[in-house]
């Protein structure tokens, strides 16, 4: 049996009321009122796609029944990465300090690139050459200020494991079609999402390729779409999202909400998103249709084992929903996706060259937070040394690898740092003391300074470091968030 | 212990520019005023100098790398010149490798010069610490600030002492205001205001707990010593003064890897002031030291360095501050100059301004600052930060 053995979600801290978004450009564009409700999610100035990824994927990996020593690939889907050239999977990998042996591949270009992974990671497994693939799926997409992209898009991520133990939704099949219809478009390198009229897209896109992919399944897998538990397909105008499920007749509580009012259209990642949604609601021998639409559409079929009622550990989507903060603020909120020129100051301008050799040599304690522990006094020292920290041990290249990434962590001491550059002053961080031993000085992140005490709990999360803009650079780290900012 | 520096060197002359936003002076100019003041101090001529050390910090913005600098601003005529930079420490490092040459014999005649132009690097505050720590360091460290690195000691000493927030930073501003009112007696300094508790209290924050009262000031300065040895000195003049000890401690990463650290002191401190008392011979700092200079870049380090340096007992410096203990006319001044507080920190100059300070006093020349017949001097420079720094102590006397 192939199928599902894990999720994981990753909705970031902030969200942004579409009302505030609304009060601040709909002066411009008042059609935008139509799409004024509910709350979107919003990224933090130090999230991407990449950073998103990984915390799904971590969120995934928490699962018992999964070790990361078992997953032997990686395929990351997402319109919005932050590099061409340099595979942002490899480096998601690294972060998750994934084997060395481990398949990575990015999907990219569609809206559908996560069911797209999806059915290649099945794929992989099915043909033997691997036995546990992650799929990781994360979008950060940008509406121009003022356009109704803006309102409808979230930030979000979303990780599914599959493999063929301990499954608890089975593959049954899939079809797809492939449709080069440019409903929406964005040429290379630039940052903006352009559609074609919008009536255009709904009644010869989202209303034809979606049900025709669902018809084409059922009669393939010869279900009746009645029968199922939940139809989940992406389209975030809601009208036409509730009329396709009436058009197929499905009863209104077959069809999976597009979580608009709480995370808004989170582009690739969207359809894994809810898929997750779904599995969390879901009972042994439910079956779930799951559709990635875009230039054509991707259709699964997947039923519930009896495993999944036991099935415990991540934090998914119903936990990352009620882990949030309200941003409060539109212009911070286009500040953090970089849409308007900002004076950074003297120290926001200063970015030394990335030395990428050096980066590949200490690629494990940069990216995968792995430092070193002592065979002979058992202390753990990050960053890795060969010479023991401990003053009574002094032990010379006893160390072995040791990852603090998984290990959580308590406050030493800490700041707010008005002076040191931040797109959200002030810059707080401070000294993580490890559980089991370590200790290192961090960034802290997703917390209000007021709100953080000494002792308090921190666990770890990867994040980007800095934005080298001259050498187009993205430069990644491990966070703290404090965790009783996450209740 | 090898037999130390003790009386093995004496200082025949020192000089110090003004400090401040010196906008129409470059570091050649600083150089020469210090100089200039030196030599004069000392009675000798530029052509006796031996040999020189430079001390500077970022030299990308500053002087430059290399000795050459130096060398070429005294025109000291291809004698044997070097450049030393040990962060913040550097001042008290080229006064350290000036007198080592001469107790070695090496020369009769050094000069240790100090100096940095912070105003010309564009930056209020120091400029990014980026490129200071290495190429590994910058993928791992926070973007920290020096504010930000002392603002966790802060942040480390008010829990363990159990302080609340506002307790803690009324102990702090108690020794900001102290210096201000010192420095404002000082003609040589940046600062010359006197400043009210409460306006330490209410001053914006840099890096919380820490105000912009609870830092030192940017500047420029230049400042330089002539060290010799005791036979000289004496033919020199009358009242040369001696170096009892000079210590440095550099961290070994402990503080900043092993859980062992409690964060609430600064452990170069402690290791360098147990051996520059052992130096020196001095048994009770407490009641032996009668002044002192310390490395106050914000208020919680000299908090802290009171404790450190064995003058006021773990946790208890804050009755020592409050009783006004370290005030000008308590039992052991500390900052008579002003600090740097008022001062500024000119990275590679403080060092030795806070020896011309100590000599001055001990050589009853400080003007209206002079202290009555101080016996003891003691000067702390420290650079890096609380979780990993270097840090000298220096103790001078008649």
């Amino acid at each position: 049996m192939i199928g599902i053995v894990s999720y994981g979600g990753c909705v970031p801290r902030y969200r942004l009321n579409r009302m505030m978004v609304f009060m601040a450009m709909g002066w411009f564009n008042p059609v935008t009122m139509a799409a004024a409700g509910g709350e979107k999610a919003v990224a933090n100035f130090d999230e991407d796609s990449i950073t998103m990824a990984v915390s799904a994927a971590i969120d995934c990996l928490a699962a018992p029944a999964i070790s990361r020593e078992s997953i032997d690939g990686l395929y990351l889907a997402s319109t919005t990465l932050p590099y061409s050239e340099r595979l942002n999977a490899a480096i998601a990998a690294s972060a998750l300090d994934l084997n060395e042996n481990c398949r990575t591949a990015d999907f990219s270009s569609s809206l559908r690139a996560s069911t797209s992974a999806l059915l290649g990671a099945i794929d992989a497994i099915k043909s033997g050459a691997n036995s546990n693939m992650l799929v990781a799926a994360a979008d950060s997409r940008l509406g121009k200020m003022g356009s109704l992209q803006e309102m409808f898009f979230g930030d979000a991520g979303a990780a599914l494991c599959v493999g063929s133990h301990d499954v608890i939704a089975e593959f049954k099949g899939s079809v797809s079609i492939s449709a080069d219809f440019p409903d929406h478009i964005r040429e290379c390198g630039a940052r903006f999402d352009r559609n074609w009229e919008e009536r255009w897209m709904r009644d010869e896109g989202y209303s034809k390729l979606i049900p025709k992919a669902l018809k084409k399944l059922a009669e393939k897998f010869s279900f009746d779409p009645q029968d199922v538990a939940k139809v989940i397909y992406p389209c975030h105008f809601g009208r036409e999202h509730r009329a396709i499920g009436k058009r197929l007749g499905l009863e209104r509580g077959q069809v999976q909400s597009m979580l608009m009012d709480e995370v808004g259209d989170s582009g690739s990642a969207h359809p894994l998103l809810m898929l997750i949604a779904a599995l969390e609601q879901a009972k042994p021998g439910d079956k779930l249709v799951v559709v990635g639409y875009g230039n054509g559409a991707d259709a699964l079929l997947f039923q519930c084992t009896d495993a999944i009622a036991d099935f415990k550990g991540p934090l998914g989507v119903s936990g990352c929903l009620q882990l949030k903060e309200d941003l409060n603020s539109y212009q911070k909120y286009t500040v953090f996706r970089n849409i308007v020129p900002m004076e950074l100051g003297i120290r926001g301008e200063t970015q030394a060259p990335t030395p990428l050799s050096v980066l590949w040599r200490e690629r494990r304690q940069v990216m995968g937070l792995v430092g070193t522990k002592c065979q002979a006094c058992g202390w753990a020292q990050y960053p890795s040394q060969r010479i023991c920290v401990n003053p009574e041990c002094g032990a010379i290249d006893q160390m072995e690898p040791y990852r603090f990434s998984d290990k959580p962590g308590t406050i030493f001491t800490y700041t707010g740092d008005m002076l040191a550059f931040s797109f959200d002053p002030p810059a707080v961080y401070g000294i993580v003391d490890f559980e089991g031993g370590g200790r290192t000085q961090m960034d802290f992140t997703d917390c209000l300074l007021e709100k953080i005490k000494v002792g308090q709990q921190v666990k770890m999360s990867f994040r980007r470091k800095y934005y080298d803009q001259q050498r187009g650079i993205h430069g990644y780290f491990w966070k703290a968030v404090p965790v009783a900012e996450l209740g | 212990m090898a037999s130390g520096i003790r009386d093995k060197v004496a200082i025949v002359g020192m000089g110090c520019t003004n400090f401040g936003e010196l906008w129409n002076k470059g570091p050649a100019d600083l150089m020469v005023d210090a100089m200039i003041e030196a030599l004069e101090d000392s009675g000798l001529e530029k052509k006796q100098i031996d040999a020189a050390w430079l001390g500077a910090c970022f030299d990308e913005v500053n002087v430059g790398k290399s000795a050459i600098p130096l060398s070429t601003a005294l025109k000291l005529d291809f004698k044997p010149v070097t450049r030393v930079e040990n962060f913040c420490a550097s001042g008290t490092e080229s006064f350290r490798a000036a007198a080592y040459a001469v107790a070695a014999g090496a020369c009769d005649i050094a000069l240790a010069m100090g100096v940095e132009k912070l105003k010309d690097t564009g930056y209020g505050g120091l400029p990014d610490f980026g490129t200071a720590t290495g190429s590994t360091n910058r993928f791992i460290f926070p973007n920290l600030t020096a504010p930000g690195g002392f603002a966790m000691m802060a942040t480390r000493y008010f829990d363990r002492y159990g302080l609340s927030r506002e307790e803690g930073k009324r102990v702090l501003a108690h020794i900001s205001s102290k210096s201000h009112h010192n420095g404002a007696l000082n003609p040589k300094a940046h600062l010359r205001r006197e400043v009210s508790i409460d306006q330490v209290m209410e001053a914006p924050i840099v890096a919380d707990p820490l105000g912009l009262y609870d830092c030192c000031g940017v500047s420029d300065g230049g400042a330089c010593a002539i060290i010799t040895t005791p036979e000289i000195a004496k033919s020199l003049r009358p009242d040369p003064i001696y170096v009892k000890a000079l210590q440095i401690a550099v961290t070994s990463g402990m503080e900043a890897a092993h859980n062992s650290w409690d964060g609430s002191h600064v452990e170069t401190t402690c290791r360098a002031a147990i051996r520059a008392y052992e130096e020196a011979g001095i048994k009770s700092p407490r009641d032996e030291v009668s002044l002192m200079e310390v490395h106050d870049c914000f208020s919680i380090t000299e908090l802290v360095t009171y404790e450190d340096l064995q003058i006021s007992p773990r946790g208890k410096a804050r009755d020592d501050v409050e009783s006004g203990f370290f005030d000008h006319d308590g039992q052991l001044p500390c900052q008579i100059d002003g600090g740097l507080k008022c001062f500024g920190h000119p990275i590679g100059a403080s060092g030795l301004r806070m020896i011309y300070e100590v000599y001055k006093q001990l050589q009853g020349k400080a003007d209206e600052r002079q202290l009555s017949d101080p016996k003891v001097g003691l000067t702390h420079n420290l650079g890096g930060f609380p979780s990993g720094s270097v840090c000298s102590v220096a103790i001078f006397g008649k």
